[in-house]
């Protein structure tokens, strides 16, 4: 039965007995409304879930997955609409009224303290009323949870040294420790390798065989296919469509997220490479903690090619692109541009260099948001409009204009405050910036990460355009379909070094999962 | 120069330490409070100025010191409900609400005080607390004199600085807090009610500051002065920083902030030819050095400063 | 059914400005509160205050008085609080700026007015300039915090100058602490007669101005907006984020040291322990009412001025005490936080 004839039946005759405690379904959500200042999250949407099955939510960035999910969660209230868990309706004012009923959420970025150990973060807020912390007897109940899903991590580590999938795991267990029967996942393969998922994907199954229900959100369509008993395709905060999984395929998914017909994604040939054109020489880089992050990398990248640094998130791209930036002093190892070496630690050196950044958080370190969107444009070169002293602001106006006309950019004019503008406009803003000098090379880490599919067409257009004219580009990015898009030679990352290296055409993605998985190297 | 090294001066020393690290302790311990639950509390000053105004008051017109205390406690935690107003569930600038909460509890202090009392040409005073021996300890030789024959604050004070470790890193309260300070979002994830626990440290903290203030006035001293804080707030908030937000380390950098205020007391009286004002600079100057050796190293709890909202966009 | 706080379009302008006068109206209402406590009549209370602030040519002229050094208190903590350089120790760089100024101003016996005067507002500006410079090294070498460094420097240069006054600037042959009288030529110029309209309130005029100015005219006006609204951004566009910080912190040292440098060369005439009752700390008040901004800095710094002249008048006829004046600076405060709140955003009724 689709949820949306579910939702209909509403409740049983006056009389009869509550009918909802036979339904199959333990989540019924029905005509759920949730909208934000003046943008329609979700829009009458509704969603069921069986006893013991594994759905995905699918749907591009921005359709309103998570969202939904954090109205399940009780994280956030919708506006209209009605939750019904095994037949009972419920409201939820907090998370802590879902995790009650049984649910439990592993969001995109995780709800854990680096400092403290796992079984503090486990038990944190849990331990029923008892004033003293039981420590041994939380443990025990850990241990015992951890044998039974085969979940297994140290609970007196401090978080932080664990990896991101041992990281995960905790997340898992917090709701587990919760008795949780209902799981929730944002992404979860979003931040781990390719064998990580694997091992994930055999912990859901392990969960739904025990009679958990889990609900998968993902954007990407071949994970869905692998793990999912159903799917909902979610576009532009309404469900566009419900599918078995036997019934349905890639192709036809690929479609419904995006209501239309997606072009095949070609790969576009290279025009022949110049010559070495930004070349990093043995870098090393420490990240936070103090821990090598970046171990003796070294990349040539010529002008007019693109080459693309895969990798899981976490295995030192953020340091290296901090270190090209120049906001991240390296330990030893140089950065050339043009046969130039740039000072390092310096970001205005690497300006001056003429190389074009996209950095990987664009909110917290490529824009100003609460300046206007012509303060934004002129971060970089505001100097160039210094007139004794004095900013030129007609000059200054002029150029904003042209880039907003030239990049499409849709704000409310020049002076309106950079936060007013949608994700996908801010990183217009950013690609505006940086590729409009014509730069000789570009760095990008995660350009397209969390923008709609239309964003992400035009950064790849733009990045496309930018190797057109001569650039050397460095794509730094976890989505292997962007790399295998773009690139005319891949690397991989794994633990800060190069794992493997090689021509787009002469690998695969199979070898590539392999180099992210650190399984193998070909790189001594 | 000999009277240095006289038994005598040693013990005046140790007991003027412990008396005036001790309003120092109540406002590192109640600021550590509130930080370590992610809120600044820069109303410190204030409040331990309206704590030492009503405590004084108090104890002024009824006579008794416990409800002198008890007073201050109470303004402490209504001035903390005010900033966990602005800063917790407001969602203001906490730098900037802090700074408010001291300008307004100043002026209300003095105005309140000017209208009590008028101006008489001899401020009044009151009975202060008078120092109570602990039986046994208190005839040791030296220590006993110095930590054991105290004020009764004192003794609450130092007691308070295991207290608060015990409620931080072995109670369940003690979890929530300082995952609320170090990850809100993650607290809010499990079921705990961000904003309350910040209200609730604030208050708790504000208690702990306003008794530090009536320490000042009731036991320190006997009458309220309008400079009767003098920076201890600020102080406070230095502490915490060189204790690396924790109650016991704070409470070691009180305990040498009193050691050198009860130094440089001492020593002017002993006929060094250096002018008293520059003695009264050196456990400012001190605390200065301190924050910058700790600084490198500290690690402040991960959510101070930020206002805690749900996400507005999903 | 509870209340949440939702954020809301952005105001048109002419809304943003009503509201320090809103907050403004607010105060003024709520201090009723203590006025009454006092015992005080209302209307009396009230009259009386403004009266005395604006009533008569001299009562205005000692308003603007007032005012100067408010305006570059206020300025330093706006210009400050700008680049999030939350200089709290303006009240000790007003200090430094006095002590400057009065050694200066006893020495320049010989020298013309036209060459005293400015030499003592370098001096002034230099010294306040100087000691804000120590929190902002500390904070960008050291990574200290610059409230609590700033705060504390307060402390020490007070006990600097009761070092200064009781030992070498004092004045011989008294037990007071207070220096030896500047020279004649030293002093600000009076430029109103019947009244102590004095060189340092144009002064502060023309540092509103010039705050204006660099704030958005200059280049460095744009790099310190955007190292306050986002450091790591800033630096990622290749700005100097630790340079910043050091010319703001020197500006607003500076200008809090003029504050000093008016109180000494056109009020005192002397260094004494008391020549600020505050301002430094008021100045924050001041420039949080003004949203930060120069003109409504200097605005909010009269207010504030006809607060405290009019609380004299107020406190001779009903009997208030002369504090209500820092009680309603605080609640000014208070207020105008609420106040900014409310105009991003609204509070709502969520039914559960």
């Amino acid at each position: 039965m689709q949820a949306a004839e579910l939702c209909e039946k509403k409740t049983p005759p006056a009389g009869s007995p509550s009918d909802g405690r036979n339904s199959p379904f333990v989540v019924e959500m029905c005509s759920i409304r949730k909208t934000f200042l003046d943008v329609t999250a979700s829009s009458d949407v509704n969603f069921t879930l069986r006893e013991g099955e594994i759905c995905a939510l699918l749907g591009e960035n921005g359709a309103g997955k998570t969202t939904l999910m954090n109205i399940l969660f009780g994280y956030y209230a919708a506006d209209g609409g009605e939750i019904r868990i095994r037949g009972e309706k419920v409201s939820f004012s907090s998370p802590g009224d879902a995790i009650a009923r049984g649910i439990g959420m592993v969001h995109q970025h995780f709800t854990l303290v680096p400092s403290q150990t796992v079984l503090e973060n486990v038990v944190v807020g849990s331990s029923g009323g008892r004033f003293f912390l039981d420590l041994s007897a939380a443990r025990k109940k850990l241990l015992a949870l951890q044998e039974r899903f085969g979940l297994s991590v140290d609970p007196d580590a401090p978080v932080w040294t664990l990896p991101i999938g041992g990281q995960q795991k905790v997340e898992i267990l917090k709701s587990l420790y919760r008795n949780a029967r209902i799981l929730i996942l944002d992404e979860p393969t979003a931040v781990l390798a390719p064998l990580e998922t694997k091992d994930l994907f055999s912990t859901l199954k392990t969960l739904a065989a025990e009679g958990c229900s889990v609900i998968f959100i993902s954007h990407k369509l071949r994970e869905v296919m692998g793990i999912a008993d159903r799917v909902v395709v979610l576009a532009k905060g309404a469900v566009a469509a419900e599918r078995d999984i036997s019934g349905t395929s890639e192709r036809e998914l690929a479609n419904l997220m995006v209501g239309r017909e997606l072009p095949e994604r070609r790969y576009q040939s290279v025009k022949r490479a110049g010559n070495t054109m930004l070349e990093i020489s043995g870098l090393t880089v420490k990240n936070d903690r103090n821990l090598h992050a970046v171990r003796d990398v070294s990349l040539k990248i010529a002008s007019g090619e693109i080459l693309g640094l895969a990798g899981v998130s976490g295995n030192g791209q953020r340091e290296l692109a901090e270190a090209l930036f120049g906001l991240r002093s390296p330990v030893s190892g140089s950065v050339s541009v043009d046969g130039k070496q740039i000072p390092t630690a310096n970001p205005r050196a690497a300006i001056a260099s003429g190389m074009g950044r996209i950095p990987e958080d664009r909110m917290t370190t490529g824009l100003l948001l609460e300046l206007s969107v012509e303060d934004n444009m002129i971060l970089e070169n505001h100097c160039r409009f210094r007139k004794t002293g004095m900013l030129d602001r007609p000059s200054v106006g002029k150029h904003a204009d042209r880039l907003i006309d030239e990049f499409g950019i849709k704000t409310d004019g020049r002076y309106a405050e950079a936060r007013t503008l949608s994700g996908g406009n801010l990183q217009k803003i950013i690609i505006a910036r940086e590729l409009s000098g014509a730069p000789r090379a570009v760095v990008a880490a995660q350009p397209t990460r969390g923008l709609d599919v239309g964003a992400i067409e035009y950064v790849h257009g733009r990045i496309l355009e930018a190797r057109n004219n001569g650039a050397a580009i460095l794509l730094i990015s976890e989505d292997l379909d962007e790399i295998f898009q773009l690139s005319d030679r891949v690397a991989v990352m794994y633990e800060g070094r190069i794992t493997g290296i090689a021509g787009r055409n002469e690998t695969s993605r199979e070898q590539v999962g392999l180099w992210m998985s650190g399984v193998e190297s070909t790189c001594a | 120069m000999e009277q240095v090294f006289t038994l005598t001066f040693l013990t005046g020393l140790l007991a003027a330490m412990m008396r005036m690290a001790t309003p120092i302790i109540f406002g590192t311990l109640g600021e550590i409070l509130a930080e370590r639950s992610g809120v600044l509390n820069l109303g410190i000053e204030g409040i331990m100025l309206m704590g030492a105004m009503t405590g004084f008051l108090t104890t002024l017109s009824t006579g008794s010191l416990w409800l002198g205390v008890a007073a201050a406690a109470f303004t402490g935690i209504i001035l903390s409900l005010l900033m966990a107003l602005l800063a917790v569930w407001l969602g203001l600038s906490q730098h900037v609400s802090g700074i408010g909460i001291t300008l307004f509890s100043t002026g209300l202090a003095m105005f309140i005080y000017r209208l009590a009392v008028g101006s008489p040409t001899n401020p009044p005073t009151v009975q202060p607390f008078t120092r109570t021996a602990v039986p046994l300890l208190s005839s040791i030789p030296v220590i006993g004199e110095a930590f054991f024959t105290q004020y009764s604050l004192v003794y609450i004070a130092f007691l308070l600085i295991p207290a608060v470790w015990v409620l931080l890193y072995r109670t369940s309260w003690g979890l929530s807090i300082r995952t609320v300070g170090e990850n809100p979002f993650a607290a809010d994830t499990v079921g705990i009610n961000v904003n309350l626990v910040r209200t609730l440290c604030l208050a708790a903290g504000g208690a702990l500051m306003g008794i530090g203030g009536a320490f000042l006035t009731l036991a320190h001293q006997n009458m309220f002065l309008i400079d009767v804080v003098g920076g201890r707030g600020w102080i406070s908030i230095a502490m915490v920083i060189f204790g690396n937000w924790d109650p016991v380390r704070g409470a070691a950098g009180a305990l040498i902030f009193g050691f050198l205020d009860a130094l440089q007391l001492r020593l002017q009286g002993l006929g060094f030819n250096v002018p008293f004002h520059l003695f009264l600079i050196i456990p400012y100057l001190m605390t200065l050095i301190a924050l910058v050796t700790m600084s490198r190293k500290a690690s402040a709890p991960a959510g101070l400063l930020k206002p805690y909202r749900r996400e507005e966009k999903g | 059914m509870r209340l949440t706080l939702a954020k809301r379009s952005p105001l048109p302008g002419w809304i943003q400005v009503l509201v320090p006068v809103g907050a403004i109206l607010v105060t003024l209402a709520l201090s009723a509160i203590p006025i009454l406590a006092a015992g005080g009549d209302i209307r009396l209370s009230y009259a009386s205050l403004f009266r005395g602030a604006l009533g008569t040519r001299y009562n205005f002229l000692e308003t603007c008085v007032k005012a100067a050094p408010l305006t570059f208190t206020g300025l330093a903590a706006a210009f400050a609080f700008r680049a999030k350089f939350w200089n709290i120790g303006a009240e000790g760089q007003l200090l430094a700026g006095a002590i400057a100024a009065a050694w200066t101003g006893i020495h320049a016996g010989s020298l013309p007015p036209a060459a005293a005067v400015p030499l003592v507002c370098i001096a002034g500006f230099l010294a306040g300039g100087a000691w804000a410079a120590i929190p902002a090294i500390l904070k960008t070498k050291y990574k200290v915090d610059d409230v609590v460094t700033s705060l504390l420097l307060n402390y020490v240069m007070w006990h600097i100058m009761g070092y200064l006054l009781f030992g070498p600037l004092q004045m011989p042959g008294s037990s007071w602490p207070r220096s030896p009288a500047i020279a004649e030529a030293a002093r600000f110029p009076v430029l109103l007669a019947r009244s102590r309209f004095h060189l340092g309130i144009v002064l502060a005029a023309a540092a509103m101005l010039i705050v204006w100015f660099i704030n958005s005219k200059t280049v460095f006006g744009y790099q310190a907006r955007a190292v306050g609204v986002n450091p790591r951004a800033a630096a990622f566009g290749g700005i100097n984020v630790n340079s910043v910080i050091l010319k703001t912190a020197l500006i607003s040292g500076g200008l809090a040291g003029m504050a000093g440098v008016g109180e000494t060369a056109a009020i005192h005439f002397h260094l004494l322990m008391d020549i600020s009752p505050g301002f430094g700390y008021s100045g924050i008040a001041v420039a949080m009412l003004g949203r930060l901004h120069p003109l409504g800095t200097a605005l909010s710094a009269f207010f504030f001025s006809v607060i405290l002249v009019g609380a004299q008048s107020m406190s001779r006829i009903t009997g208030v005490p002369t504090y209500i004046a820092e009680v309603i600076q605080g609640m000014s405060l208070l207020v105008m936080l609420v106040a900014l709140l409310l105009t991003e955003y609204r509070i709502k009724a969520v039914r559960n």
